[in-house]
């Protein structure tokens, strides 16, 4: 399994973990590559039918990230985005994909530390768990 | 003098630096005309020559060139280049001035900058770019992204010129026929109501400290050499290498304060920013050889700067760069290999030598030379290190009305602290002249956006080598030819600077040649760079939204450096995202939105008060909001600057100035008690306390700006047994003793100890609050004044005087005051014994453990983040940072934006700061505000939620969830469907992604947009 480079899709608002991601950039945290960023304006704008597609398409990890609670560029949009993870969660369970492979993580603009963390946690976790077919 | 109150609506800016260029877009913005006069072929400065900006290591050219490309591209900004000032008339408001412009021996008008001519010129010159290390050409532009992009012919060294009438290769093989070797230099004639002064900086000649051996040593550099080395479009192509033999050095040392703080070079002042750009250097020369041995040779380490700090951690413990406190005595070359013998002394006193193979001096920044001859044309005053003299409180004021400086000609700065004073010069340039805005300048015209509906997508592909940064580690190339291969891709190419003028040139040909109608850009992050390549294809005909951006620089190559397989990959996966998505982009409609000509400005210190009259002084109407009962702030108890300036005399001034202003409304007593809106629009209740009653009320007010100046708070320290002993103080209440109780005991044969960084540089607040050193300095040396045989000593760990008020420390110390270091791991302890106090210490030269009685000790305390910093950042929705001061928009560029639109920052809200760097600072902040009330209308973002009619059935999820009140349910003819309010609408999207029905779709953010990404991953 040395070999296997999961397809992982990161989800990041334009505001808050976009620009942690740049900062991670500009800090030259060094992470593991093995990631795409996917830029909306808000994480309230990340659809069900974007993550179901995505795992139907094959992808093997999806990381939705935002701002912290109170801190959403759009007041609230990062708690419409907790609900609908949390309801997410219950349907991929049912639909029998293991859970672990969705997430949500808020990072601030300031973070760039946190977002390497975020990335390398969640690339291990999905490593471990392999493919997803 | 002028004797008519005529004034003309037109600035004259000197100098092209970044000062010079953003205080021109500040003005031309804000509805000024702007002349922009530089003195070599091109603006760009000194930034242009640095490879990389401390402390984030961004590319300075990548940062600089987009301000470049605008500043080119203004309606409102002429260029003057390569020409100077030989004539003033006038007064204030009125100016004659004759500019002296040098003939390039090339007609401007017909050069393209295509290149033919430099290729082909047989003559080599050393090329002043690239500090004689590289060569240039007898006809040449200064460096590749110069703007303008125009040759130039150096008559010193051109053949025509040096062997009569000789050569001419160059005008024969102009395809533009634009070389003329007639042109007469000529003299031009202009207008202007304001001057501004941005000449900015040149560096020590390190010949005049012979001891280094510069210029007799081969590896022996200077500083802003290595910048050049570094560089990848340098003269070795970015490849760490020294100049003796072109072979990487293993041993660096750094030396510092070269021609600075340095009583026999004549430069008696710290020159500021040369500790952080040694850093910053040794940073980099780490990356490209990580198993380089780093030496800085220092006195003080002065990271003083807001994320300074962390930045010299991070070098010593993450890049291993080891700092040595020394005096270097001399350094010799050995014959044999080339290598530099430095002799030195530590601290303890040791004499010492130690071999590297490439040295480099920290050469420190003095006015440039064109300073003196300027001032005399203009009648300036002149500080007796050369530097432009400002007024009292008013750091970019000159003596002479009408005319203002900003960046380093007054004195030594970093990048942000120019900026800031750009802005604030503009500031007090438009004061002058603002009945004349709108006057002189005109409106941008594009040309009508070519319809493209029904068309087969036609993509172009621009991949950013970004120097080395993207290149370095992506295998552009592939990308490109990648690119190529993926459906409705016509063009693809790659691009050394994307965003560099010339390469805005050559897409914009692109896009006609091969009729482009999308174009996807591969470079860094379109947080800073998409608006410029938008404004790109605009200028061609294409909607702003047919352009996608996106990231391999931030998010790839600097990433995974050391990873390039799988960075290229990963390029080339967002490349095919990119283009999948881009197949799917649709030309949106702009939204103009009216706005309210009024700003808010919450805090009532020197900051707030600075801003609001800023912007009143511009004419418009200003809410300013204080917490307290009294305007003021922290300055209520600062009586003197160090260098004896009256604060509370400042401070009375300026409040009256306030309270008295008819387009200022103060609220005392007063809270934010809820903000809404956006740009140009906002909506605020603020509760005011009555005073008497203690019954609160609500305002409500309408503004088109914020401008945050929250300030700080002095830390209360709990170290040092603080306010368990009276005689324990900080030296904010030492100040107010100084100056409350003039008949005081005397501090004669008194012993007063002094310890800095109480609260900074610390575990809890790892950063330096940069003004107690000085601080410090000011209190001791008040007391020597008044009581000289009082004994002061101050125990530190790096004195950070920086710029001019380092003679101060020396002024201390030539006064008697003794300074003594000390480490973290051996910090003094306070100790009462028998009702004496006493301090502990350890004792440097004879190492060993003592203990001297002392009457008073005063506690240097940093600043720290304003209690209401947070409550006010998510009534904003603005960002702090880790230390919890405000975070910037960028922290090199926009020192007083926000990212988020319409809202601004200034003073200790920011950082902490001097009363000076304050009002620089806020009249910044109010030149920045004041761009956007100078439109009755503004953009806004197109990026909108639209609603499909047929789908929706009116159940009205949408109206509830939306947090802007942007849908609203309308009955029609087929039962209730929901409407968007677009200028209410934020586009976050949260409605697109919560509607039942998917009627909702997100403009710029579509589902289809999306969803070809996720399915092209």
């Amino acid at each position: 399994m040395s070999d296997y480079k999961p397809k992982i899709i990161v989800f990041c608002c334009n505001w808050c973990s976009y620009a942690g991601a740049d900062l991670a950039g500009v800090s030259r945290l060094q992470m593991n590559p093995n990631f795409r960023i996917i830029r909306t304006m808000c994480s309230g704008r990340i659809e069900p039918e974007f993550i179901l597609t995505a795992f139907k398409k094959g992808v093997d990890g999806i990381l939705l990230t935002g701002c912290h609670p109170g801190d959403c560029h759009y007041i609230s949009g990062n708690y419409k985005a907790l609900r609908r993870y949390n309801a997410l969660k219950l349907l991929l369970k049912e639909m029998g994909i293991d859970d672990r492979r969705l997430k949500l993580e808020w990072i601030s603009a300031g973070e760039g530390a946190r977002f390497q963390e975020v990335i390398n946690n969640f690339i291990k976790t999905i490593t471990e768990l392999g493919p997803i077919v | 003098m002028n004797i008519s109150n005529r004034k003309v609506g037109a600035v004259l800016v000197i100098g092209g630096g970044i000062g010079g260029v953003q205080a021109s877009l500040d003005l031309a913005d804000s509805g000024f005309k702007v002349y922009l006069l530089e003195k070599t072929p091109s603006i760009g400065g000194v930034m242009a020559q640095l490879d990389k900006t401390f402390p984030t290591n961004d590319c300075s050219m990548c940062i600089l060139a987009p301000k470049l490309v605008s500043a080119g591209r203004h309606p409102n900004i002429e260029l003057i280049t390569y020409a100077e000032l030989v004539g003033i008339q006038g007064g204030p408001g009125d100016f004659s001035v004759q500019i002296l412009k040098r003939s390039p021996f090339v007609d401007w008008e017909k050069c393209n900058g295509c290149g033919v001519c430099w290729e082909k010129c047989p003559i080599m010159v050393d090329s002043d770019f690239e500090c004689g290390l590289g060569k240039r050409k007898a006809i040449y532009v200064p460096f590749p992204q110069a703007v303008p992009n125009k040759a130039v012919i150096d008559k010193e060294h051109c053949t025509y010129f040096v062997k009569g009438g000789k050569c001419r290769v160059c005008q024969i093989l102009c395809p533009a026929k634009a070389v003329d070797f007639n042109i007469p230099d000529k003299q031009i004639d202009i207008k202007v109501g304001s001057i501004i002064i941005g000449t900015g900086l040149k560096t020590f000649d390190p010949h005049l400290k012979s001891i280094f051996g510069y210029g007799k040593y081969a590896n022996v550099i200077k500083s802003i050499e290595l910048e050049r080395i570094l560089n990848a479009s340098g003269p070795f192509q970015g490849h760490l290498v020294r100049p003796s033999d072109r072979k990487e050095p293993h041993r660096v040392a750094f030396i510092q304060c070269v021609g600075s703080r340095d009583v026999k070079a004549g430069n008696n002042y710290c020159s500021s920013v040369c500790c952080v750009y040694a850093i910053k250097e040794a940073i980099l020369m780490k990356e490209h050889n990580r198993s380089l041995d780093c030496t800085i040779f220092y006195m003080d380490m002065r990271t003083f700067g807001k994320g300074f700090e962390s930045y010299y951690k991070r070098a010593k413990e993450k890049y291993g760069i080891k700092f040595k406190r020394a005096m270097i005595g001399e350094i010799l070359e050995l014959a044999e290999n080339r290598n530099l013998l430095l002799k030195y002394e530590d601290e303890d006193g040791n004499l010492k030598r130690e071999k590297f193979d490439l040295v480099v001096l920290s050469v420190g920044l003095k006015p440039d030379e064109n300073v003196k001859n300027l001032a005399e044309i203009l009648n300036l005053d002149l500080s007796e290190f050369g530097f432009i003299k400002s007024i009292h409180f008013s750091p970019v004021e000159t003596i002479r009305p009408g005319i203002f400086v900003c960046g380093t000609a007054s004195a030594p700065k970093d990048i942000p602290e120019t900026v800031t004073e750009a802005s604030a010069s503009a500031q007090k340039a438009i004061e002058l002249i603002k009945e004349e805005r709108h006057k002189l300048t005109r409106k941008i015209e594009y040309p009508g956006e070519v319809d493209f509906s029904g068309q087969q997508p036609r993509i172009g592909v621009f991949v950013c080598h970004c120097g080395i940064n993207i290149a370095g580690t992506v295998k552009v190339m592939e990308v490109v030819e990648y690119a190529k291969t993926l459906p409705n891709v016509v063009y693809a190419e790659n691009n050394l600077y994307s965003c560099s003028d010339d390469s805005q040139q050559h897409i914009k040909e692109m896009i006609e040649k091969h009729k482009l109608n999308r174009v996807v850009v591969a470079a860094c992050t379109p947080r800073t760079h998409e608006p410029l390549f938008q404004e790109t294809i605009r200028e061609k005909g294409l909607n702003k939204f047919l352009l996608e951006f996106t990231n391999i620089r931030d998010q790839c190559s600097w990433v995974h450096s050391h990873q390039p397989d799988l960075a290229t990959e990963k390029a080339k996966d967002l490349v095919r995202m990119a283009c999948a998505r881009a197949n799917h982009l649709e030309p949106l409609p702009t939204i103009t939105i009216p706005v309210t000509q009024s700003g808010l400005v919450i805090g009532g210190g020197i900051s707030g008060m600075n801003a609001a009259l800023g912007l009143a002084n511009q004419g418009y109407k200003v809410y300013l909001v204080e917490e307290k009962e009294e305007l003021g702030g922290n300055a209520r108890h600062i009586n003197r600057t160090i260098d004896g300036r009256n604060v509370k005399e400042y401070l009375q001034s300026l409040i009256k100035n306030v309270q008295t202003h008819p387009n200022i409304k103060v609220y005392k007593n007063s809270k934010l008690e809820s903000v809404s809106g956006y740009i140009g629009n906002f909506r605020t209740r603020i509760k005011i306390q009555g005073e008497e009653t203690k019954k609160n009320e609500l305002v409500e007010i309408e503004h088109g700006v914020i401008i945050v100046a929250t300030g700080a708070q002095e830390y209360k320290p709990t170290e040092y047994l603080y306010g368990k002993d009276s005689r324990i103080i900080t030296q904010r209440e030492l100040e107010e003793k100084i100056f409350s109780h003039p008949t005081m005991e005397s501090f004669n044969d008194k012993t007063i100890v002094m310890i800095q960084c109480v609260g900074s540089r610390d575990n809890e607040r790892k950063y330096c609050s940069r003004i107690c050193c000085s601080q410090a300095i000011k209190n001791a040396l008040l007391i020597k004044q008044k009581d000289p045989d009082a004994e002061v000593f101050i125990f530190y760990k790096d004195i950070r005087t920086y710029g001019i008020n380092e003679i101060f420390y020396q002024k201390a110390r030539d006064t008697g005051v003794i300074f003594v270091r000390y480490d973290d791991d051996a910090k003094p302890e306070i100790f009462g014994r028998n009702g004496a106090l006493f301090i502990k210490t350890k004792e440097p030269i004879l190492n060993e453990e003592i203990e001297l009685p002392v009457d008073f000790v005063v506690l240097s305390t940093g600043l720290i983040p304003d209690k209401s910093n947070r409550e006010i950042a998510q009534l904003l929705k603005v960002p702090l940072n880790e230390d919890g001061f405000f975070l910037e928009a960028h922290m090199k560029l926009r020192p007083v934006d926000f990212a988020t639109d319409g809202i601004f920052i200034c003073g200790m809200a920011h950082s902490p700061k001097t009363i000076d760097e304050s009002i620089a600072q806020a009249q910044a902040a109010s030149a920045r505000a004041g761009i956007i009330l100078s439109k009755d209308t503004i953009e806004v973002l197109p990026i909108v939620a639209e609603v499909d009619t047929e789908k929706c059935i009116g159940c009205g999820i949408c109206e509830k969830l939306c947090a802007y009140q942007a849908h609203e349910l309308k009955k029609t003819e087929k039962g209730y469907r929901s409407e968007v309010i677009s200028a209410y609408c934020k586009g976050c999207g949260s409605c697109a992604a919560s509607c039942p029905q998917m009627a909702i779709n997100m403009k710029h953010f579509t589902n289809e947009q999306i969803m070809a990404m996720v399915e092209a991953i």
